[in-house]
């Protein structure tokens, strides 16, 4: 094992070398673009043996993607923002074919205004394709949950795509010491990809992608979901499996100082160092204030969150995505299933800043509330 | 022509009776042989041979969406070719809509990247799957449900794309344009594609009882009539060499296949005389 | 119950669909006149001609493309 100072985009690009996948269609967009980069150096200096696809638009990233896992090999794909929206109709049909191809989403705004900074409305316009999709909080948990992804999508009772969510620039372009594990555990951890339940060999043909009319679709569909909520269990079997090989725990949430918190804030990926440090900070003057960090926002955990939050008074939610009518995802799924005073937050948009004078803004709001949903940090004029 | 025991497109499909692509799609399949894997665009072709759970493919067979069968199947051979599978073939079929169309950028990428594949557009010159409607491929004067003949219409107002040069100018190895109704041209070309090393093109006309609008016993007359009066001229561009395959031993004029077509049958004699002068520049272009 | 993402691993199973039952003229092949030329097998879109020139009335849909193509008037095509 080894500890290299690296941003969140390279510490993925290590976790895909790792992982190694045979093919690699990727199209490069900001702030993606340095995992595409990585990757086509690293093919070229045969650190992964892979064919990796010079594709000319995400579209056919995605598509190429499910070409090759349809075929029986390992595939990854990374993109952000306007290229995750391109490849949208193939996100669903790649999850609908069952193929458990991994990628990473940089997330970006989406246009327009044009604008390359980060929030997570590009995941989120996803949430319903039938992808996992776990965010991380920091380069670490970027590489380690690029590696145990492949492990839940390939669990034959899941096989659903996933995607690794990590926020662009606060992510992808800052440095950060990462522990790099080495091959041979890798290994151990993550066997090679066996498909069996489809892949395109002339001596066993069958037919991949078809047609099925009102008497199929919707058990295909309804399969689908029970996937994903299985996935609720393999994803945490396959956490406490990483932590016993490689030490590093993780989950479907992680809860912070929640156990006796009034308030707890609820949010999804770097905020949630920020939000920490808030309610350490809160926690000094007296405030009883926790934090719940959502890693996994598809299968979305109701159980673990109901755990975390049952002895909390009222909960936050901090949205960088909004829904118009609706307020942020996350707090509209939190409504539909988690009973308690829940109050929503838009914020960090196009790249704002989530300062923590907006944080204390949410949480003044939440104490003493004037709406359901609140857009903070917005300027007066 | 080799007939083999059993071909590798099953019958019990949903194409019409009478139907083209179901025979341009046979051939292929039996030119290449056990060894192939197939790939799809959304049309006619992956909804008649694929109502789940039947499949009329033999071989392994793969669809995703309408424009992308091109990056698929770009995405199947690095997955096989990786594996060290180089011998088997790969060939991806998409109707004129899902490649000259809504594919062609798929397409082009896939072309330029020098994958070791055959892409087969069968072009029946329209959106035949989704009932009818024009396409870049659709031939002028050509009355479709997006470009019907009415008051002020004659049809299609504008003549076919001309996918095969466009194919020719990425500068692939192989490309041929051929027609279901000469099967020894076409399996000839689809057997050299896939002995060519890297990418192959071949535009493939394939007429169309339903859309077309003729007897389905007209098939492959049909076909024959639009090779014989120029229409659909048969050529290959082999490294570079460009080559006429077929000659009409004389062109007939192009009434004779515009008039057994019902999406024709409203062209009066001035577009007819248009028509003509198309045909023959294309054929005086091409040396026919 | 639906094969996880609707795969079909029996190729050519399209054979269970019967589509003769789409017939309204019938092929009669009289193997007097045949002159071996297989154009009816080739164009045929439904695979119901054999090597032997024997038709199988369970796929074909009777189209009549095998006697057009037919050049020595061999098959005739009859109401069902
Ligand atoms: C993105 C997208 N747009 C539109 C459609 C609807 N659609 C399905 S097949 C088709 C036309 C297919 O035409 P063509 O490629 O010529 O094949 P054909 O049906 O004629 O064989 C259309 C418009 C679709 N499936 N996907
Ligand atoms: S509409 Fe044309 S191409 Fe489509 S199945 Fe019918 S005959 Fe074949
Ligand atoms: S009528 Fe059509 S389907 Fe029947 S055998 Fe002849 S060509 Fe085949
Ligand atoms: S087309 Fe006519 S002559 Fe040719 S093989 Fe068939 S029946 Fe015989
Ligand atoms: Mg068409």
């Amino acid at each position: 094992m080894v500890k290299e100072v690296m941003t969140s985009n390279k510490a993925v690009a290590e976790a895909v070398r790792l992982a190694k996948p045979q093919v690699i269609p990727v199209y490069p967009i900001t702030p993606q673009t340095t995992i595409s980069e990585y990757l086509a150096q690293y093919v070229a200096d045969e650190k992964i043996d892979a064919k990796y696809v010079k594709v000319e638009s995400e579209h056919s990233a995605i598509s190429a993607a499910v070409g090759a896992s349809g075929a029986g090999v390992r595939v990854f794909t990374a993109t952000s923002s306007q290229g995750l929206m391109l490849m949208h109709e193939i996100l669903y049909a790649a999850a609908g074919m069952r193929v458990p191809i991994v990628l990473a989403d940089a997330n970006r705004a989406i246009s327009a205004p044009l604008n390359i900074w980060n929030d997570q409305q590009d995941s989120i316009a996803q949430r319903d394709a039938g992808w996992l999709q776990i965010y991380v909080e920091n380069a670490q948990e970027a590489l380690d949950t690029t590696l145990m992804a492949y492990k839940v999508s390939e669990n034959p009772d899941i096989l659903l795509p996933s995607m690794v969510c990590l926020d662009g620039f606060i992510l992808t372009h800052t440095v950060e010491p990462v522990e790099i594990p080495d091959q041979e555990s890798v290994d151990k951890f993550l066997p090679p990809y066996v498909p069996e339940h489809a892949f395109l060999d002339p001596n066993e043909p069958m037919s991949i992608g078809n047609f099925a009319d009102p008497n199929y679709y919707t058990e295909a569909r309804h399969d689908m979901d029970v996937a994903m909520t299985k996935s609720m269990e393999v994803i945490q079997k396959t956490c406490d499996e990483f932590a016993e090989i490689f030490g590093r725990k993780y989950g479907l949430v992680e809860p912070y100082k929640t156990e006796d918190a009034d308030i707890i804030f609820v949010a999804m990926g770097s905020l949630c160092s920020t939000l920490r440090v808030m309610v350490d900070q809160l926690r000094e003057k007296g405030e009883k204030v926790g934090l719940l960090k959502i890693r996994a926002y598809r299968p979305f955990p109701t159980e673990a969150i109901n755990e975390a939050v049952k002895n909390c008074e009222k909960i936050a939610v901090i949205d960088k995505n909004f829904s118009f009518g609706i307020g942020g995802a996350l707090y509209a799924d939190m409504k539909v299933k988690i009973d308690k005073e829940i109050y929503g937050f838009i914020a960090g948009l196009g790249g704002r800043d989530i300062t923590p004078e907006a944080i204390l803004e949410a949480y003044e709001k939440t104490k003493a509330p004037e709406n359901d949903v609140t857009w903070i940090g917005l300027k007066e004029e | 022509m080799d007939i083999p025991d059993k071909d590798l497109l099953a019958p019990g499909h949903r194409g019409c009776a009478g139907c083209g692509a179901s025979i341009a799609v046979k051939l292929a399949l039996n030119a290449l042989g056990k060894n192939t894997v197939a790939i799809s665009a959304t049309g006619c072709l992956e909804v008649m041979t694929t109502p789940y759970p039947e499949t009329s493919w033999e071989v392994p067979f793969i669809h995703v969406a309408f424009e992308n069968s091109g990056a698929v199947a770009s995405g199947v051979e690095s997955a096989l070719r990786i594996q060290g599978k180089d011998d088997v073939n790969v060939v991806a079929f998409g109707g004129d809509g899902g490649t000259v169309d809504i594919g062609l950028q798929s397409l082009s990428g896939a072309m330029e990247r020098g994958h070791n594949m055959l892409y087969i557009c069968y072009d029946n010159e329209a959106y035949m799957n989704t009932g009818i409607q024009r396409s870049g491929a659709t031939p002028y004067g050509a009355s479709t449900t997006t470009s019907p003949k009415g008051t002020a219409s004659f049809g299609e107002d504008k003549p076919k794309k001309n996918m095969p040069m466009i194919m020719a100018a990425h500068g692939i190895p192989y490309v041929a344009t051929a027609s279901i109704a000469y099967p020894e041209d076409y399996v000839k070309k689809v057997k050299k594609a896939a002995e060519t090393k890297g990418p192959a093109y071949i535009h493939l006309q394939q007429p169309c009882t339903t859309g077309w609008g003729f007897p389905s016993e007209k098939t492959i007359e049909m076909g024959r009539l639009a090779v014989e009066t120029g229409s659909w001229i048969l050529y290959e561009i082999d490294h570079g060499n460009f080559e006429i395959t077929f000659r009409p031993e004389e062109r007939r004029p192009v009434k004779d296949y515009l008039s057994t077509q019902k999406r024709f049958k409203h062209l009066d004699e001035e577009h007819i005389e248009k028509i003509q002068k198309y045909v023959d520049a294309e054929c005086k272009e091409l040396g026919l | 119950m639906v094969s996880i993402g609707c795969v079909i691993k029996t190729p050519g199973n399209s054979r269970n669909n019967k589509t003769g039952s789409w017939r309204t003229f019938k092929p009669i092949l009289d193997k007097e006149k045949c002159i071996d030329c297989d154009n009816c097998i080739i164009f045929c879109p439904d695979s119901s001609v054999n090597k032997q020139h024997d038709i199988d009335y369970d796929y074909c849909k009777g189209c009549g493309i095998c006697a057009n193509e037919c050049p020595s008037d061999a098959i005739e095509m009859v109401k069902e």
